[in-house]
């Protein structure tokens, strides 16, 4: 790279790698975990090319596939936010879980509460609301803590994760259990017209869709809303903030209720779209997954979509790796992690890349600035 | 009266023999935590690194026969993991909070998977010393079962305390870590002592992991640890950066964590799953009313990102 950045590039190759320049720590980074994974694989004498081959073939292989994979998109589109919302004014939240857990039981609470005859158009809102409320005053006191006590919001947010779980357990096995559920304790089952059905062609529920707008809605209001760019300012120097009057404090506060209301409704769609109560298989980790999606979409809303689908993939990827090639189900969690720390090790990247962009924007530039010149004799 | 009949009493025992019990793995990796910290890094991952040890103590236990070679491998893969999160957070631009959690993740996603053919058997367990049998009451004879391995974590934690206070190591630690600037000027190598720190640190944690699955709870599964990893680094704060308050820190947080087990001893089952919520509900509320929002907390070194 050293030597690219000395040689003088020409105008049209320049353009080329500037507008190829910002991938390459995320490019960088997949190679080095595919690398990383193959060898992991060969060391135990297991094929870790056709390993690779059944991932892509379990993500995105078949009908069958893709939904699984979209099924565990949907969610991890509103987990993820749960951590890049609040990354925007620079906090570090890691505990989506949480918020996810009690957002899904609030909903299944509620539903106990509606009468039957509620028409859906009603009531999956007010379930939503719900699920959004919970998940948002949860997250919302991780940031309240962090900017009225200075209580650091990563270790706060988990160990509120930790406790969710424990409130959401001790709920589920004890006052809210139906007792019908023996051997697996679950709320009530919510009634039929509350459940929420699958998209038009498709057998994958609305969650998805309302996923993908959310992160839509998200991006508009980082990118193109005044409050968002108050955050952006924030995030980035929060001195700086406060100096020129920004409201610090009330900003860091809505991106935390804005992300844990993500996650919350992620629990609403498990609920009402996938389980139908309340039991423990919404603790499917989701929430820790989506912290990885939100770093590898750099925090960009938009990224978090199609990064949710490579995560979403991996997941759906692992019975067929456990069935095929006798793999324990963790190996899926062993690529994730190596594809995190790659993603950040990489980073690293940056600096000499700042650099190099530096000389191929002058080498860009000087191009057509020459041709007028030679234009004007 | 050779039984203890009150249920306070019993209650009382249950968490003195708990605190002993369940803290060491705390103790463990607040020391770590507390030495990583002290050359201004934080490691996040201490929790996926004491799941590691964990796993690798037991099967190391289990295909050695030996318990000890068990706690030595699980140091090693903890200094392993350690030294990772040492080299890569001293690259340009990585953040050790976010590296921190992808250890934690990759850590614990490693074990699981590494960890699979380990669960059925049964690994030789370390054996603890007797310091009860004088006593005629069962339950006090119980709660005198003290591992080794507490006493071992005990003249760590003295031992780090002198050491950080009175050797030339430990000086170079604490300077790298409060203010690097004037390291630098000195001439010390930064970017090794905060290397070398995080992977011992690393090794503690190791070692606490196999406290975990060697001792007490006393297997493994996938289970095993529920976030004492994470809570160590609270923990640190609370005792603010002394390896001797990590000790008594740790003790309490040992009491927290035997409550619920405890109130089950004495017939109180309802709310299972919340009593053992209180060693989070007691990490939350010591941070709580420890920090402040205007100024850094007492202790801390200087170069700490965790709290700036």
């Amino acid at each position: 790279m050293g030597a690219h950045a000395r040689s003088p590039a020409q105008p049209g190759t320049a353009r080329v790698l500037l507008a190829v320049l910002p991938a390459l720590p995320t490019l960088a980074a997949v190679a080095g975990t595919l690398l990383l994974f193959s060898l992991f694989l060969l060391v135990q004498g297991q094929p870790a090319g056709e390993a690779l081959m059944l991932i892509a073939q379990g993500a995105f292989g078949s009908t069958f596939a893709w939904q699984n994979t979209l099924m565990r998109a949907a969610p991890l589109m509103l987990t993820a936010l749960c951590v890049a919302l609040p990354a925007r004014v620079g906090l570090i939240v890691i505990g989506g879980e949480g918020a996810l857990a009690l957002g899904g039981l609030a909903a299944a609470m509620l539903a106990q509460r509606l009468p039957d005859t509620m028409p859906w158009f009603l009531a999956t809102p007010a379930l939503a609301v719900a699920a959004m409320v919970t998940g948002g005053v949860w997250i919302g006191a991780v940031g309240a803590l962090r900017q009225w006590r200075g209580v650091n919001e990563t270790i706060s947010s988990l160990l509120m994760a930790y406790i969710a779980i424990a409130l959401f357990k001790f709920l589920v096995e004890g006052p809210l259990r139906d007792p019908a559920s023996l051997n697996k304790p679950s709320t009530p089952t919510l009634p039929e017209p509350f459940m929420i059905g699958a998209l038009p062609g498709l057998d994958v529920h609305w969650g998805l869709f309302w996923g993908v707008l959310v992160c839509i809605a998200a991006w508009v209001f980082v990118s193109h809303s005044t409050q968002g760019f108050a955050m952006r300012v924030t995030g980035g120097n929060p001195r700086a903030a406060r100096l020129v009057g920004l409201p610090v404090n009330s900003l860091a506060l809505t991106a935390c209720v804005l992300g844990g209301a993500a996650a919350g409704l992620a629990g609403m769609f498990e609920v009402a779209a996938v389980q139908g109560s309340a039991n423990a298989a919404l603790l499917a980790g989701y929430g820790y997954a989506g912290i990885l999606v939100a770093f590898a979409a750099r925090q960009h809303p938009l990224a978090i979509v199609a990064c949710a689908l490579m995560i979403g993939g991996i997941e759906a990827s692992g019975s067929l790796l456990q069935r095929r090639l006798d793999l324990p189900d963790a190996t899926t969690l062993v690529l994730q992690g190596l594809l995190f720390a790659n993603l950040l090790a990489w980073e690293a990247l940056g600096k000499p890349l700042a650099s190099w962009r530096v000389s191929l924007q002058g080498a860009a530039q000087s191009a057509p600035a020459h041709q007028m010149e030679q234009s004007h004799v | 009266m050779s039984d203890v009949q009150s249920p306070i009493a019993v209650l009382l025992l249950s968490l003195l023999a708990g605190a002993i019990r369940v803290s060491t793995p705390y103790l463990f990796v607040s020391l770590g935590e507390c030495l990583t910290e002290k050359g201004g890094r934080v490691n996040l991952g201490l929790e996926g690194i004491l799941v590691s040890g964990a796993m690798s103590g037991y099967a190391g236990a289990y295909l050695t026969g030996s318990p000890w070679a068990g706690v030595l491998i699980a140091g090693g893969i903890g200094l392993l993991l350690g030294c990772i999160h040492g080299l890569i957070c001293s690259l340009p631009r990585v953040s050790d909070i976010a590296f921190g959690i992808a250890l934690m993740l990759f850590g614990t996603g490693l074990a699981f998977y590494l960890g699979k053919p380990f669960i059925a058997p049964q690994a030789p367990m370390l054996v603890s010393i007797d310091l009860g049998a004088w006593s005629a009451s069962p339950q006090l004879h119980n709660a005198l079962q003290v591992n080794p391995l507490f006493v071992i974590g005990v003249v760590l934690a003295l031992a780090l305390q002198w050491g950080l206070r009175s050797t030339r190591w430990g000086m170079t630690l604490r300077l790298v870590g409060e203010n690097a600037e004037s390291a630098r000027a000195m001439g010390y190598p930064i970017t090794r002592v905060r290397i070398a720190a995080t992977a011992a640190g690393g090794f503690f944690a190791g070692v606490g992991g196999a406290y975990l699955s060697l001792v007490y709870p006393g297997s493994w599964n996938e289970g095993l640890s529920s976030g004492q990893g994470l809570m160590a680094v609270a923990l640190v704060i609370f005792a603010r950066w002394q390896p001797l308050r990590c000790l008594w820190a740790a003790l309490l947080f040992g009491a927290a964590g035997a409550l619920g087990p405890a109130l089950q001893a004495i017939g109180v089952t309802s709310g299972y799953y919340l009593f053992n919520a209180a060693p989070y509900v007691l990490t939350l509320a010591i941070m709580i009313v420890n920090c402040r929002q205007d100024r850094t907390l007492a202790g801390a070194p200087g170069e700490l990102s965790l709290t700036r």
